[in-house]
């Protein structure tokens, strides 16, 4: 416990510092923004074991529809980004409902097909501006007193949703209804007959985990000013999967750590290596589902158990 | 000039076989799929990867080595066939102990890592393969005209789904394929190599996605990311028919072409979309699938 406190210190305290280390900013939100969305996608891996291979649908929506309500619509960040939220909860409420039906691959399929509808109505809309995408997202203020146009403020901005979310998380997973959760993953027949509604909990954590994942599209729609198809493509699904197994899925950190690493390797990578990029994240993905499936966290979290033990 | 809802039936007809096409490329790739998840229980993401490795073979085949469209047929598949038997031994083999979604996302990786590897050698821009002399030119059958190469894609996938059908369902072979699908240990017992036999069915499975890819070489632009969405609809298409039932896969394979390429004619901004609507729609009615049996 309180090996877990200096943890949390440490990287809050960093995190405060971070703009001020030299870094900078616009790639710290990215990652901040990633890590949100992984952390999103983990509530729905970690603690139900639903693999959903579609995240980027919520996350990539959400990105368009703030997007779009603020450069077209003209309306403010915080109505806009409620708004971008709003739709990746009705999106994953409805391919949610269809998806539970069926289990492990199949959802895993299934999900997968449906974030694929997804896309083909952002590839043909015309509000989302085709191959091009929304260009100049403008980041407003918030709620007209502080200007977020400033890389500083918006990062701090970022970074109290960042740790809104991270809590809120954290407080599901410990909540009641979190343990119902960990009592689906571990035996679902059983949860059934405890007289559990299974179908009802897998659904609202799949929207609880598509809201947050729209959450954190809004946020990077604004910090770089661009919804693109890749946001809502399978291969930022994939990214998510990759995020959170890296890192360790079912634990709190992972996600975060998991998601710096990818984004940090591809911001470097890709100006050095190119397309191979995608051979290394497909090598990395390799190397984590043979040999290293608990992620960075799990695998530490195991040594200390056993330390204890 | 006859018209069906005000459209002239030459294009119904153009676009129905169009669909056709697609349909038999549909059959071929999820007949494979549904082999590979009925002995192995893997959801095979890299799919798409080998459809698109099979094209790549037959293309590099004809610039670099000569070799000629009938024996890409048979060469590419071949070659791609080892290879998955490779990753099978190397890879897939360690993960049947672990759950399934371990085996989808070890296919994602390898599809990652196949398109890669393309894209950074060919690029991403596609690039022609010629029809083979004695497929060129068409039937005029009054109506329309009937591409000879089109048609003999229908054929020749038709043919290669019946074979495979008529081997799992009514071979001695078969039978064994059937019976470690439902109780492998016991397969094994009676004294079976069973990890052989699972081995080859991979094999077997990504040679029919490579003989689909060099059946579509000269009728699309063979590139490295053809097959990344593609195997998304064959996912879809799969679900419909009932993961893991043969017939199924054939049928709905050629079906959702046809269905497809009626939605072309139809209402063409839902041409994309119509076969991911139609499987939310059967998970609803039928959550196993139109062939599939319900556990």
């Amino acid at each position: 416990m309180r090996a877990q406190i200096v943890v949390y210190g440490v990287l809050a305290a960093l995190a405060l510092i971070a703009p001020f280390l030299g870094l900078y900013p616009v790639f710290l939100m990215k990652l901040l923004c990633f890590a949100m969305f992984a952390c999103a996608f983990n509530l729905l891996l970690g603690y139900t074991k639903m693999l959903s291979f579609g995240h980027a649908a919520y996350f990539g929506a959400s990105a368009y529809v703030t997007g779009w309500l603020t450069t077209v619509h003209g309306w403010g960040t915080v109505e806009a980004i409620l708004g971008g939220v709003a739709v990746s909860m009705l999106l994953g409420l409805v391919i949610g409902a269809i998806a539970v039906r069926r289990q492990g691959i199949y959802f895993a399929m299934i999900t997968l097909a449906l974030a694929q509808v997804v896309y083909f109505i952002c590839l043909q809309a015309q509000f989302t501006g085709g191959e091009n995408g929304l260009q100049g997202i403008p980041r407003g203020s918030l709620l007209g007193l502080i200007g977020l146009g400033d890389d500083r403020i918006m990062y701090y901005f970022v970074l109290a949703v960042f740790v809104g979310v991270f809590i809120f998380i954290r407080r599901i997973v410990h909540s009641p209804f979190g343990q119902v959760l960990k009592a689906i993953r571990a035996n679902e027949p059983r949860a059934i007959s405890l007289g559990y509604k299974v179908d009802r909990y897998k659904l609202t954590a799949f929207v609880l985990s598509a809201s947050l994942a729209g959450l954190a599209g809004s946020l990077k729609a604004l910090v770089l000013g661009f919804a693109t198809l890749s946001d809502v493509s399978q291969t930022t699904s994939g990214e998510v999967i990759l995020m959170t197994l890296l890192g360790g899925s079912g634990t709190f950190l992972g996600p975060v750590i998991g998601a710096n690493v990818v984004v940090t390797l591809q911001e470097y990578l890709s100006d050095i290596v190119g397309a191979w990029v995608s051979v290394i994240i497909g090598a990395i993905f390799v190397v984590c589902v043979m040999i290293f499936r608990r992620g960075f966290v799990g695998e530490i979290e195991r040594r200390f158990a056993r330390r204890a033990a | 000039v006859t018209t069906v809802f005000g459209v002239p039936l030459p294009a119904i007809l153009g676009q129905l076989m169009l669909g056709l096409v697609n349909g038999s490329f549909y059959a071929l790739l999820s007949l494979g799929l549904a082999v590979i998840f009925g002995l192995l229980g893997v959801v095979n993401f890299a799919h798409g990867a080998f459809y698109m490795l099979g094209a790549f073979a037959a293309y590099v085949g004809l610039q670099v080595l000569g070799i000629n469209y009938w024996w890409a047929l048979l060469l590419a598949p071949l070659a791609v066939g080892l290879l998955g038997v490779v990753i099978e031994r190397l890879f897939l083999r360690h993960l049947y102990q672990v759950e399934p979604v371990y085996g989808l996302l070890l296919t994602f990786g390898i599809a990652l890592i196949a398109e890669g590897i393309m894209r950074s050698l060919f690029g991403s821009s596609g690039k022609s393969y010629p029809v083979p002399a004695l497929l060129q030119g068409g039937f005029n059958l009054g109506f329309m005209v009937l591409p000879i190469y089109r048609a003999w894609v229908v054929l020749a996938s038709v043919t290669v789904c019946a074979m495979t059908w008529f081997l799992i369902e009514r071979t001695r072979l078969g039978a064994m394929l059937r019976a470690a699908t439902e109780n492998a240990r016991l397969v094994q017992a009676f004294g079976i190599n069973v990890p052989l036999m699972v081995m080859c069915t991979y094999g077997a499975g990504v040679a029919l996605a490579a003989l689909a890819g060099v059946l579509a070489a000269p009728v699309i632009q063979v590139s490295p990311l053809m097959g990344s969405s593609l195997v998304i609809v064959v996912f879809a298409v799969v679900v419909i028919g009932g993961m893991g039932s043969i017939v199924g896969a054939i049928v709905s394979g050629l079906v959702l072409g046809l269905v497809e390429g009626l939605t072309k004619v139809v209402y063409p901004e839902a041409s994309n979309i119509v076969v991911f609507i139609i499987m939310a729609v059967v998970l609803i009615w039928r959550p196993a699938g139109l062939f599939g049996k319900e556990q």
